[in-house]
């Protein structure tokens, strides 16, 4: 995390407006008779910054797996972008469209190109002309700064080009809301900084942004509000200056302790 | 001090690495005689392969090609072994089998189209345009093989496009549920209406080649004929099937798991005996359902069940994270099969799928049980022959040569296949 604190965050353009992006209305989720969720609450403004955070098989991942519907909760409303999340095939289509998803292991399709690999959803799902996916594509690739990879396969690049190539695929489908489940997590030390990096950037140019991390110092730097999950449960949620320095609950502060505390 | 130092002041040229080192004598050493045990093996092994072809050149190199038969290969004094002149004298029928000698341009240009027509599949450089021909191949091919008249390949064709008719027409009214009619139209069509009306326009402008029944087919040919076409069909057959027993909606899926365990579990012998004398049964009286054509569709539904099962394990082997990262890009289900699941899950199966390809060919030979003369039902036929009866090794040393020609070939094939593909670095 010290990556992130040595640089200056400009938070200046990071406004955040008072439309609603995803509202999230007394959610539950089971896996069988186990209640991985429960009574889930939540509202994300557009170019809101949230980090999510919580001890493992807290349900962090399950509830943003939720809003993109790779997971079905059973109870309670998602709406995310206006549209209201029901089993209808047509709007699951259009919010995974409209929602970008960066995983922990990159998930990037290894028997295709890091260019085809960018270009594939924009082609056959918005139908963009391929040259013009191409150049979308290039341009995304440039931000992340991999240009010169878009050639190459996605198993001759390190973890980070690959997170980075993942981010750009998202990026490539112009979402309005971008999900991160540990995107870091699974990246040795000297690599996490580069993929930092560009969230961080994606964060300044205001994309609403929902990011499950252990990164806290990316929390502090760039987070409007850090969620607590713990049991399935939000138990606390609060600006990050309030959340690490006066956390409110016991079970906030002794996991703030295990991972700070050494 | 004195200063003791000598310096050379020019490079020494390179010179070759000593005997030993090199070539084949470091080859041989490092690959065959590593260890004692390793050296053992070598020398035995060596031993016993020289013995085997001490026995069988000999046998082999026999000037016995011009023979007319096997009394006369016996009777020759200069004859001590294989005759070959069998080979000569049946080459025709085992290739053709009872095929008109005046037609057989006809198989050789369908074999010469054939490759024409599978190139654009196999390699991926050849301009895609090809694909269409790929894609009339099927129905020209049959054609040259059985010829009749020009127009039954057209109207089988016609088919397709009275199915899609069908579908559209239905497709306003039930939805997805167009595709069962659209199924039938095309079948009622092939079934009933093909007939009458190729004879019809036949009558009105007769073009065509003469036509040569199935009882005429034999040999390698029929082999060929077979197991291409059984090669061609049961790979999607395969995809659908083993796509139906990963699927969420239990009645397909069922009806995936029941046909694939079903099929498996039944020999391949048994659903020829069916295609013989059952299936006729079955079809609406009057039908007339080519035997040949039976046997392929009966090759084929075995041959899919087990490419289902092949394919299914490729699919196993994927990470739920492809599956994943293709949904939440917005893909539909046919997107992510085609363009992330299928590709990867085919090519970690390309073993097994010519696994089973060469199965499927070499399991053609079982259709002598029923009557078809393949090559191995023709070496029973010429041994029965007055001039060749008697003689054992010769026609299955040639068959089998056949076979593993082309075997073999396909196994080279999948191998360049998967070293292409490899995409890892
Ligand atoms: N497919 C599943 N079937 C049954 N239980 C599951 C399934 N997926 C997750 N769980 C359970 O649900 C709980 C929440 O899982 P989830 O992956 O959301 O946790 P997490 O907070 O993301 O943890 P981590 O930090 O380890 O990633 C865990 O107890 C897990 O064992
Ligand atoms: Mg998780």
């Amino acid at each position: 995390m010290s990556q992130v604190e040595q640089k200056e965050v400009d938070r200046s353009g990071m406004e955040v407006s008072d439309e609603t992006a995803i509202e999230i209305i007394n959610m539950n989720k089971w896996y069988g008779d186990f209640h991985v969720l429960k009574d889930i609450n939540m509202v994300v403004n557009r170019g809101e910054r949230i980090v999510v955070c919580g001890p493992s098989g807290s349900g962090k991942s399950t509830l943003i797996r939720c809003i993109n519907r790779l997971e079905e909760h059973q109870k309670g409303d998602i709406i995310v972008d206006g549209t209201e999340l029901s089993s209808d095939l047509k709007n699951i289509d259009k919010i995974r469209s409209e929602v970008g998803m960066v995983f922990q292991h990159f998930n990037l399709f290894p028997h295709l190109s890091i260019l085809e690999n960018c270009t594939l959803a924009p082609i056959w799902v918005r139908k963009t002309p391929k040259k013009e996916a191409e150049e979308i594509a290039m341009h995304f690739l440039e931000k992340v700064k991999i240009p010169e990879q878009a050639l190459k396969y996605p198993g001759q690049l390190s973890g980070g080009q690959q997170q980075r190539v993942a981010i750009a695929r998202s990026l490539c489908m112009k979402p309005r809301i971008m999900l991160f489940d540990e995107p870091t997590s699974a990246l040795d030390p000297e690599m996490i900084a580069e993929v930092l990096d560009t969230m961080v950037q994606l964060a300044e140019e205001g994309m609403t942004m929902i990011v499950v991390t252990h990164e806290m110092g990316f929390a502090r730097k760039v987070a409007n509000r850090v969620v607590f999950m713990d049991q399935g449960q939000i138990v606390e949620q609060n600006s990050p200056e309030q959340f690490f320095d006066n956390p409110q609950s016991e079970r906030t502060q002794l996991f703030l302790s295990q991972i700070l505390g050494h | 001090m004195s200063e003791q130092s000598y310096v050379r002041t020019e490079m020494l040229s390179e010179q070759p690495a000593p005997l030993g080192q090199t070539g084949m004598l470091k080859w041989m050493r490092e690959n065959l005689f590593s260890s004692i045990m390793n050296s053992i093996m070598t020398v035995v092994s060596f031993a016993v392969i020289i013995l085997v072809l001490m026995q069988l050149i000999p046998w082999m190199m026999q000037p016995s090609w011009v023979s007319g038969s096997l009394r006369q290969c016996l009777d020759d004094p200069n004859i001590d072994g294989a005759c070959w002149g069998v080979i000569r004298d049946r080459f025709n029928q085992l290739m053709y089998g009872f095929y008109p000698h005046a037609e057989q341009w006809r198989p050789n240009l369908a074999v010469v189209l054939m490759l024409v027509a599978v190139a654009p599949v196999l390699f991926d450089k050849l301009p895609r345009k090809m694909v269409w021909f790929s894609a009339i191949y099927p129905f020209l091919g049959a054609w040259l093989l059985w010829g009749g008249s020009a127009w039954t390949p057209i109207l089988v064709v016609a088919g397709f496009a009275i199915g899609y008719i069908a579908f559209k027409m239905l497709h306003n009214m039930v939805g997805n549920m167009a595709m069962i009619g659209a199924v039938l139209a095309a079948v009622i069509w092939w079934l009933y209406g093909i007939g009458s009306v190729s004879a019809w326009l036949h009558s009105m402008l007769p073009i065509g080649i003469e036509a040569v029944p199935s009882s005429q087919f034999g040999g390698f040919m029929l082999s060929m004929t077979i197991g291409i076409s059984g090669i061609a069909l049961s790979l999607p057959i395969g995809i659908v099937l083993a796509l139906g027993r990963q699927s969420d909606m239990f009645i397909i899926k069922t009806l995936s798991v029941g046909y694939i365990e079903l099929i498996r579990g039944v020999p391949l012998i048994t659903l020829l005996f069916v295609a013989s004398v059952l299936l006729n049964f079955f079809m609406p009286p009057g039908t007339n359902f080519d035997l040949i054509l039976r046997v392929i569709i009966m090759v084929t539904l075995f041959a899919a069940a087990y490419m289902a099962e092949v394919i299914r394990g490729g699919l196993a082997a994927l990470p739920v994270g492809q599956y994943e990262a293709a949904d939440a890009l917005g893909l539909d289900y046919w997107k992510s099969m085609r363009l992330i699941i299928m590709p990867q899950a085919l090519k970690i199966s390309i073993p097994g799928i010519v696994g089973s390809f060469i199965g499927l060919f070499k399991d053609t030979t079982l259709v002598s049980v029923i009557g078809l003369l393949d090559p191995v039902g023709l070496i029973r036929t010429i041994q029965g022959s007055a001039e060749w009866n008697g003689l054992v090794w010769e026609l299955f040393l040639f068959v089998s040569l056949l076979f593993w020609l082309f075997c073999f070939s396909m196994s080279r094939y999948s191998m360049y296949l998967e070293r292409k593909l490899q995409t890892s670095h």
